[in-house]
């Protein structure tokens, strides 16, 4: 207490619960006790109660075989290996779908939510009709509406639509020939010949692409690509501060992007090209080899980001709105064109107001990919707290597992986007 | 810190306390039966548009119910997915679960259930499209394959395909419908489930004759009614319910014919049906319980023929399930 107090001789005064300081700090202590109390006599209870009807506790299963295969694995996996293996497995499936999914949701929300606020009559009536159609149905029917129109619309795999190089230069080469291009045409189809059989499939078990193989020398070309990037990094810096210096601008996105592209080429080249393609073959009822990405992901994906993406667009529209009338107006009149007072004006004033709500919105997406059950995408929820906990029976370690996972998913982008806020936030001055 | 421990102690000896009242007091207070089912599987459990359940695992249910109660109509079905119903039955939502479920070890052990008998003696079978052109489970490597997930189909893939050296993908669908959908639209080359559940569901197809099942049945499935551990008197009651169905069918008493059996010399009747001894006392019932069941439901084999066998839209021969004394498995240990 203070020094005051001490002084005066009342120690008792320290104690009184007239004290509001002291008397708040009594009763929390004792509320906290009291709970650590309730939760250890429940935990306590449960445990009795399972031991008593025979039910096996313990986090001792995780190391247990799984004995089920799972149909989307972003790591090796088998059914000899164990749950805890198979839970990580759920989980990058889980990751990667709402990982994709955050993307894909934003770039579509802003698209339509700019689009809402267009001059242009027809793109606006666009716009609108997409945000009140997707909002109002509910995700998991967009799900289903997916899976269902994705498998019925394509062919079983003996009669997959191919593409690749060989058809698109042939289509061209028939279009050449079409406007009187003949010696064109003959050529484009030629070289169309020299390329094999497509490499890219789309079935009703997916669709299916080349695999990469990366062979000796390909670590170059890796390299190339992180010192373009380093390269970036430098050259914005320096041009930045040039900038300011100056005055002078220098067109750094269009270098940058030409020293993405050209340094590994160069690389390449110097190598002679060290990436094979293993390709996909029809063999017996599937396709071998290559990449296949599963009708369950690509309709929980879509339907994930298209619902999103419709609250997105609302959000965006709200904060562009927010931004006061004035700030377009002072903007034109120091001479900026529209495109660059969107971009340097108005966008980093409605950010602040769009954030907050646009992380809310990534979470709902992250938490209704647990829906994917419904199409049988083996994401964390369906492997784990699905399969396994049937299987196991072990109910209480696993949701509390499983919520533990997605409460830190959920905490991971809160912080995250937390830290961005921060960073557009408006310096007041 | 000590008090926090005498607290929970204190809560503990509480719960421990108030837990006592046996299952069978509960469903009687309740004044109706918590059975377990399939959210649809015909001939084992499937309601009709109005709610009525019917099937072999829904008479089960029945029997039960009217040796508790002379009603058997006295039991609220819960329908539930195949990986919802070992929580459902482990929290006390129902008090038997009768819904097609094999009897495997960890089930009955480290689950903390009690099988109480075999209703229907099964094995995992495949379904494929006919015009795959295919004679044997063993050229199946390769294949997409569509699967209920929480069954015992899950895992017995995973060992048939090992042992057999073939590849396959599994789609596991939380519900039956989803799965049959998926099959059906072309997502699966191949359907699996336990054999007698293939021909209920091949007549849920879109075009049931273009789809044939393969000959080879790749593990066993001995389907049968479970219960909680820890309720010894409602365990032997429903194991006893069992057997006196079995019983009933070996000693030739019927829905019709029960009543006048009563008075039967055959004192292994008369102990079935009570006018001998006082074998329901034993699991809390009056002695007359097998009785009211069978007049009631039927013996073990006219529920089988009323809902699977051949005269039933799925056909099944009694096969496996014949009694013993006709070279099957069904045997009903002996009331004495
Ligand atoms: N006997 C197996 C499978 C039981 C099972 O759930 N079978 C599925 C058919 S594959 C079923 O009855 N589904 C009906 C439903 O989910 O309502 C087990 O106990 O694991």
């Amino acid at each position: 207490m203070t020094d005051a107090s001490l002084r005066g001789g009342e120690p008792t005064r320290r104690w009184s619960w007239t004290d509001p300081k002291l008397r708040s700090l009594v009763l929390q202590g004792l509320l906290g006790i009291f709970l650590i109390g309730m939760a250890w006599a429940i935990l306590a209870n449960a445990q009795a109660n399972l031991a008593r009807q025979g039910i096996a506790s313990g986090f001792g299963f995780l190391d247990n075989s799984a004995g089920f295969g799972i149909s989307q694995t972003l790591i090796p996996y088998s059914e000899s290996m164990s749950y805890g293996r198979a839970f990580l497995v759920g989980l990058l499936n889980t990751l990667l779908v709402a990982f994709l999914g955050i993307i894909i949701a934003t770039i579509i929300g802003f698209l339509v939510g700019v689009a809402r606020l267009s001059d242009n009559v027809v793109i606006k009536a666009l716009a609108s009709a997409y945000v009140e159609v997707t909002r109002n149905l509910p995700p998991l029917f967009q799900i289903m509406f997916w899976y269902i129109a994705v498998l019925a619309a394509l062919p079983n795999p003996r009669q997959s639509l191919g593409f690749g190089i060989q058809p698109l230069l042939n289509a061209l080469g028939d279009g050449a020939a079409a406007i009187g291009l003949a010696p064109l045409g003959a050529a484009l189809k030629g070289f169309a010949a020299s390329f094999g059989t497509p490499g890219v499939f789309l079935n009703n078990r997916g669709l299916v692409i080349p695999r990469p193989l990366f062979e000796a020398g390909s670590d170059v070309v890796g390299l190339a690509l992180v010192a373009a990037i380093v390269l970036i990094f430098v050259l914005a810096r320096w041009a930045k501060r040039r900038r300011v210096a100056t005055g002078q601008q220098f067109p750094v996105f269009w270098t940058s992007l030409a020293l993405l592209i050209v340094l590994p080429l160069i690389a390449g080249a110097a190598t002679g090209f060290p990436v094979a393609f293993e390709k996909p073959e029809l063999k017996g009822f599937n396709f071998a080899g290559g990449i296949r990405v599963i009708p369950e992901f690509v309709a929980l994906l879509l339907a994930l980001s298209i619902y999103t993406a419709g609250f997105i667009a609302e959000i965006v529209r709200a904060g562009i709105v927010s931004v006061s009338k004035g700030q377009t107006e002072a903007a034109a009149s120091l001479g900026l064109k529209p495109g660059l007072t969107m971009r340097l004006v108005v966008i980093p004033q409605a950010m602040r107001v769009i954030i907050p709500p646009l992380t809310s919105q990534y979470l709902n997406l992250t938490k209704n990919s647990t829906l994917g059950v419904a199409v049988g995408y083996p994401d964390l929820f369906a492997i784990f707290a699905g399969t396994t906990l049937n299987q196991t029976g072990q109910a209480i370690e696993i949701i509390a597992i499983t919520m533990a996972v997605y409460l830190t998913i959920s905490i991971l982008t809160t912080i995250v986007m937390n830290w961005y806020n921060r960073r557009v936030a408006l310096v007041e001055r | 810190m000590k008090r926090i421990l005498i607290a929970a102690a204190g809560v503990l000896a509480l719960s421990a306390g108030v837990a006592k009242a046996t299952t069978l007091d509960d469903v009687k207070a309740r004044g109706a039966l918590n059975c377990g089912v399939t959210q649809g599987l015909p001939g084992f459990s499937s309601p009709d548009d109005k709610g009525n359940w019917t099937g072999i695992d829904v008479d089960f249910c029945r029997a039960v119910a009217a040796a508790i109660f002379n009603d058997a109509n006295k039991v609220r079905f819960t329908p539930l997915s195949a990986k919802d119903r070992f929580t459902a039955l482990q929290s006390g939502a129902i008090d038997v679960l009768s819904r097609n479920t094999t009897w495997t070890m960890s089930r009955d052990t480290t689950l903390g259930f009690n099988f109480a008998g075999v209703m229907y003696y099964d094995g995992q079978g495949f379904m494929v499209r006919k015009s795959l052109n295919i004679k044997s489970a063993k050229e199946l490597n390769g294949a997409s394959i569509c699967v209920q997930t929480g069954t015992t189909h899950e895992l017995n893939l995973g060992d048939y395909f090992r042992a057999n050296n073939m590849k396959y993908e599994v789609i596991a669908f939380s519900t039956i419908d989803e799965t049959v959908k998926a099959y059906d639209s072309g997502r699966c080359d191949v359907f699996t489930s336990d054999q007698s559940q293939i021909y209920a569901i091949k007549l849920k197809l879109t075009n049931a004759g273009d789809h044939i099942v393969l000959p080879e049945v790749i593990s066993k499935e001995p389907l049968g009614p479970l219960v909680r551990h820890g309720d010894d008197q409602w365990f032997d009651l429903i194991k006893w319910t069992y057997y006196a169905l079995l019983n009933a069918e070996e000693l030739g008493v019927t829905q019709k014919n029960a009543d006048q059996e009563v008075n039967s010399a055959n004192p292994e009747v008369k102990r079935l049906l009570g006018s001998d001894g006082k074998f329901g006392e034993g699991i809390g019932l009056s002695n007359d319980w097998a009785l009211r069941a069978v007049k009631q439901v039927g013996n073990y084999g006219e529920i089988f023929d009323r809902n699977v066998g051949p005269n039933s839209p799925l056909g099944i021969q009694r096969g496996l399930n014949k009694l013993w004394t006709q070279g099957g498995l069904q045997y009903g240990m002996p009331i004495r």
